[in-house]
């Protein structure tokens, strides 16, 4: 990283202050493998993948320090070779994913249901604001109460508050052990189960329903996978069919996304009941359910909100309407705030999560 | 065009000695009963201060409101008439953060101490502000549940107060702080109006505001609910312990443990001085004779705690580790425990104060910083013990020292300035636990750029525009930071010009 200006860097800033002294937008793009999230944007793209590479590395602390514009795969392969994981499996498409855009999205695989989110991993930011002015916070370890949590809410942001440049994040070890289990059961017993054992000290990470079965992973200490088999019993899947499955999931390539309908993410309480919506895939011990769905965003914003949830049309749809929930009158002034504190001209990504900012 | 710096609120220090007291007073009157509206001094006096107590300043007025109507109440009358806003849970913070303004209120959530709700399907706990932090693992205890962030002043610290400072504890090197425990927060704004940040869901949409608001000291809302992700309790937890010659080679035996990829349900670090205060005082069984001794906690079922144990005995012995002890019973657990979770108590029992510092450095550097910190009792001719939170490379060095002898609190206090300040070059942080509050504000200039601290008083003005809510705190002036400049380049010289910055 350096003191000194990369040119890289330094050529951002002024596109960054030239698009802010004359009212354009710009919009921040790693491999734009999913330019599809969010609302759709106009403004040019910012490349970001000229900033790439590792910056800092060490294993036995946990932490990884790397440029944004690193292809994911590339961070997940280097950590792998120390034996180390990105824990809550972030889901990329194909080789082009890079981390900022994964920070930048703030999408979690299936082990988030054990492993917690990606956000819970994110120690510190090195970041570009919409003055061009670059901003670090946060740092490499792993407590740190210092000022507010601003590599946090950069996550997730979906570009609309800055450039984000380095991220420092939190890696784990492998787990030693994994085995995936497969049941047969309705979607209202799946919930009823994956609830309960939730409560019990299983090392389960992660779930999956659909179309009657319920797939289980269970990953950590060989003894303790082991017995928790024996308890649950169930079937046990091929570990090669498993990674199979997995990957899907996370990647999004299992047939139910293959569906020529816009596709929901359903945010829910876990203990939420099967929702009369039509087939839905369900994940995170019934946090996270998907739907493909024709049916009005009314009527199904009311019956996630009805639950205490939210729903986001992930993909297709009418993506210059409200993609996300949109935010009661308090929040959404204070998101406008904080919009302007970053970027007071709105040069980041403007409307790209909500039309009003 | 875009504003100066000196233009964004609260970059100035501000007076508000224009309040008029006596209507003030009326107004919160009109708000709460007579009895929940505190002015006599004799009245004031048990809130003059938090854990930290050499700051001592006595409020204006105490409410002790016990609804979220007179909180919004409240809180409308401080903007309406410009008057500062302290929230306090129990004061148990241990850096002022619960400090009184003096022209201001301080809002106790003492009266917020309902338990709301427990949910052992869904494993969450609704509660109030006020309720202590070892009350909720309690009431989930009988669902097999705990809620897993735990200070050591877990009896008495609140969880308002533990949202406001992202509060750890020693098992959140596996388990999280607690922005990682918590589902939402409820909220009041300056401005009087309610807010919820995340959800009952796991997410929520929209930017992370509850990250942002957990560990904010309280200078963005003020919290009146909060939504707890329990856990299950694990069927068993062992601890080791492992003695060392050499504090050097105990720190490296932390990160050889992480190395071999084990994350220990807990993983703490105790020197000679800190074992023998604790020692005679809950016989713990500690090894007097070490250098240092190690904690570390396995949990989970009885195969993958066999499994974890006989791993982490072999990392320690390769090490160098002198003696190594695994509790036998839960009781022997508890008792290798007991002298960790005593050891502020203790330093309070060998001598008159301390001083307790919260730096977070890599692992790696933690021989470095013990070897410096002997060099510093010498500068300072003052006494440390040292405890530390070492899986995560959090120490808090205990300072001691009598703030009855002429100029010890004021050599404790440059002891911790220079400890906090070799953190930040060490690559660390200045706090990793405790928050800034009004002790370690000279530090957040070393800490951070004059364009980082900026934008925090950016981000605090998106909440509070009028700097009304704990003032003073967390975020120092430009002023004050070009001041302490001033004072710490003496000579020309920054302390440890030698090491990399960043
Ligand atoms: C279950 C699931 C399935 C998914 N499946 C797919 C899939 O099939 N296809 C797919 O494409 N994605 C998918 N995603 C999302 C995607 O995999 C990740 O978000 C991806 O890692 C983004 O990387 P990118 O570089 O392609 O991002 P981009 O598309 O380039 O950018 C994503 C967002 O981040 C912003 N951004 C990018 N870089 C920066 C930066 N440096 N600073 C600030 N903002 C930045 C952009 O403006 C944009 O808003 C899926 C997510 C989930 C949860
Ligand atoms: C012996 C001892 C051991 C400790 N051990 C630990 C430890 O292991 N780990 C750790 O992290 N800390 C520890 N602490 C520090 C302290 O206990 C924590 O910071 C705790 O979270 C403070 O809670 P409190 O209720 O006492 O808050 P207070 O001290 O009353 O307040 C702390 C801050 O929170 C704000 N605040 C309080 N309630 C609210 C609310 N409802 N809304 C908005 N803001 C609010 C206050 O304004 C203040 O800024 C210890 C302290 C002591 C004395």
């Amino acid at each position: 990283m350096g003191r000194g200006m990369d040119k890289v860097i330094a050529n951002w800033a002024d596109q960054v202050r030239a698009a802010a002294a004359d009212g354009r937008a710009l919009l921040p793009r790693g491999g734009g493998t999913k330019d599809f999230l969010g609302r759709q944007c106009a403004a040019p793209p910012l490349d970001t993948r000229a900033w790439r590479g590792v910056v800092s590395y060490e294993p036995t602390e946990l932490v990884v320090t790397v440029r944004a514009g690193t292809p994911l795969a590339e961070l997940e392969a280097v950590v792998a070779d120390a034996g180390q994981t990105l824990a809550f499996e972030p889901p990329h498409f194909g080789a082009d994913a890079t981390v900022g855009g994964a920070v930048a999205a703030g999408l979690s695989g299936p082990r988030r249901l054990a492993a917690g989110p990606l956000r819970d991993y994110v120690l510190g930011v090195r970041m570009m604001d919409g003055r061009g002015q670059i901003l670090r916070f946060g740092g490499e370890v792993m407590k740190n109460v210092a000022g507010y949590d601003l590599p946090r809410l950069l996550t997730g942001s979906l570009g609309t508050l800055g450039l984000i440049l380095d991220v420092s994040l939190k890696v784990l070890p492998r787990p030693v052990a994994e085995a995936t289990l497969r049941f047969e059961m309705s979607e209202a017993d799946g919930l009823a189960r994956v609830n309960a054992w939730g409560g019990q000290a299983l090392p389960i990470s992660a779930t999956a329903w659909e179309g009657g079965v319920l797939h289980l992973r269970l990953s950590g200490a060989a003894a303790a996978v082991s017995s928790a088999c024996q308890r649950l019993g169930g079937e046990r899947v091929e570990d090669g069919e498993a990674a199979t499955l997995w990957a899907a999931l996370r990647e999004q390539t299992a047939p139910y996304f293959q569906q020529d309908k816009p596709l929901w993410r359903l945010a829910l309480p876990t203990t939420a009941p099967a929702l009369a919506l039509g087939p839905q895939l369900v994940e995170w011990g019934g946090g996270q359910r998907w739907l493909v769905s024709d049916a009005s965003a009314e009527a199904i914003r009311g019956a996630v909100a009805a639950q205490g949830g939210h729903a986001t049309l992930f993909r297709g749809g009418d993506r210059a309407g409200a993609v996300f929930t949109p935010l009661a009158p308090a929040l959404l002034g204070l998101h406008q705030r904080l919009k302007q504190a970053f970027d007071p001209a709105g040069v980041f990504s403007p409307g790209r999560m909500y039309p009003e900012f | 065009m875009m504003e100066t710096a000196e233009a964004v609120p609260g970059t100035a220090e501000r007076d508000f000695g224009g309040v008029d007291g006596a209507a003030l007073v009326a107004g919160l009157q009109a708000i709460l009963p007579a009895a929940s509206v505190l002015f006599d001094p004799e009245d004031l006096r048990p809130y003059e201060c938090d854990g930290l107590a050499a700051y001592r300043q006595l409020p204006r007025v105490v409410v002790l409101p016990e609804s979220e109507p007179q909180v919004v109440a409240i809180l409308r009358l401080c903007r309406r008439m410009g008057v500062p806003v302290v929230a306090r849970g129990a004061g148990t913070g241990l850096s002022g953060g619960a400090l009184p303004h003096p022209q201001g209120v301080l809002l106790s959530l003492a009266r917020f101490k309902r338990i709301l709700k427990v949910d052992p399907l869904s494993r969450t706990a609704v509660v109030q502000p006020g309720v202590r932090n070892a009350a909720i693992s309690e009431a989930a205890a009988p669902h097999g549940l705990y809620y897993a962030p735990d200070p050591s002043s877990q009896i008495a610290c609140t969880i308002g107060g533990n949202v406001a400072e992202n509060s750890g504890g020693v098992h959140c090197l596996k388990y999280g702080l607690t922005v990682h425990n918590l589902l939402r927060v409820r909220g009041v704004s300056i401005d009087g109006e309610v807010v919820e940040f995340g959800s009952e869901a796991l997410d929520a949409p929209g930017y992370d505001l509850l990250a942002l608001v957990t560990g904010s000291e309280g200078m963005l809302a003020v919290v009146t609910e909060v939504t707890v992700r329990l856990v299950p309790k694990p069927q068993l937890a062992r601890c080791v312990m492992a003695s060392f010659d050499d504090v050097v080679q105990a720190g490296e035996a932390v990160a050889a443990v992480i190395a071999a990829g084990i994350i220990p349900a807990g993983l703490e670090m105790m020197d000679q001085p800190a074992t023998a205060a604790v020692e005679e005082f809950v016989h713990a069984g500690y090894d007097l004779s070490a250098a240092a001794i190690l904690l570390c906690e396995s949990d989970g079922t009885p195969e993958e705690v066999a499994e974890e144990i006989a791993r982490v005995r072999a990392v320690l012995e390769q090490a160098g580790a002198r003696d190594i002890r695994v509790s036998r019973d839960e009781a022997e657990r508890l008792k290798f425990w007991a002298g960790r979770k005593a050891a502020f108590p203790a330093a309070g029992r060998i001598s008159a104060d301390y001083y307790c510092m919260d730096g977070t450095i890599p692992r790696k550097r933690l021989g470095e910083m013990l070897q410096a910190i002997q060099a510093m009792e010498r500068k300072y001719g003052l006494r440390c013990i040292n405890v530390f939170h070492a899986g995560d490379g959090n120490l808090h060095p205990l300072i001691l020292f009598d703030a009855n002898v002429p100029g010890e609190l004021h050599r404790a206090e440059e002891f911790g300035a220079e400890i906090l300040e070799l953190s930040v070059a060490l690559g660390g942080t200045i706090t990793g636990e405790h928050g800034v509050g009004v002790e370690k504000i000279n530090q957040m200039c070393s800490q951070f750029g004059e364009a980082e601290r900026v934008m925090f008083f950016r981000v605090k003005a998106a909440f509070d525009p009028e700097g009304l809510l704990n003032p003073g705190k967390a975020i120092p002036t430009l002023h004050r930071c070009a001041e302490y400049g001033r004072m710490r380049v003496s000579g020309g010289q920054m302390p440890h010009p030698d090491l990399p910055r960043f």
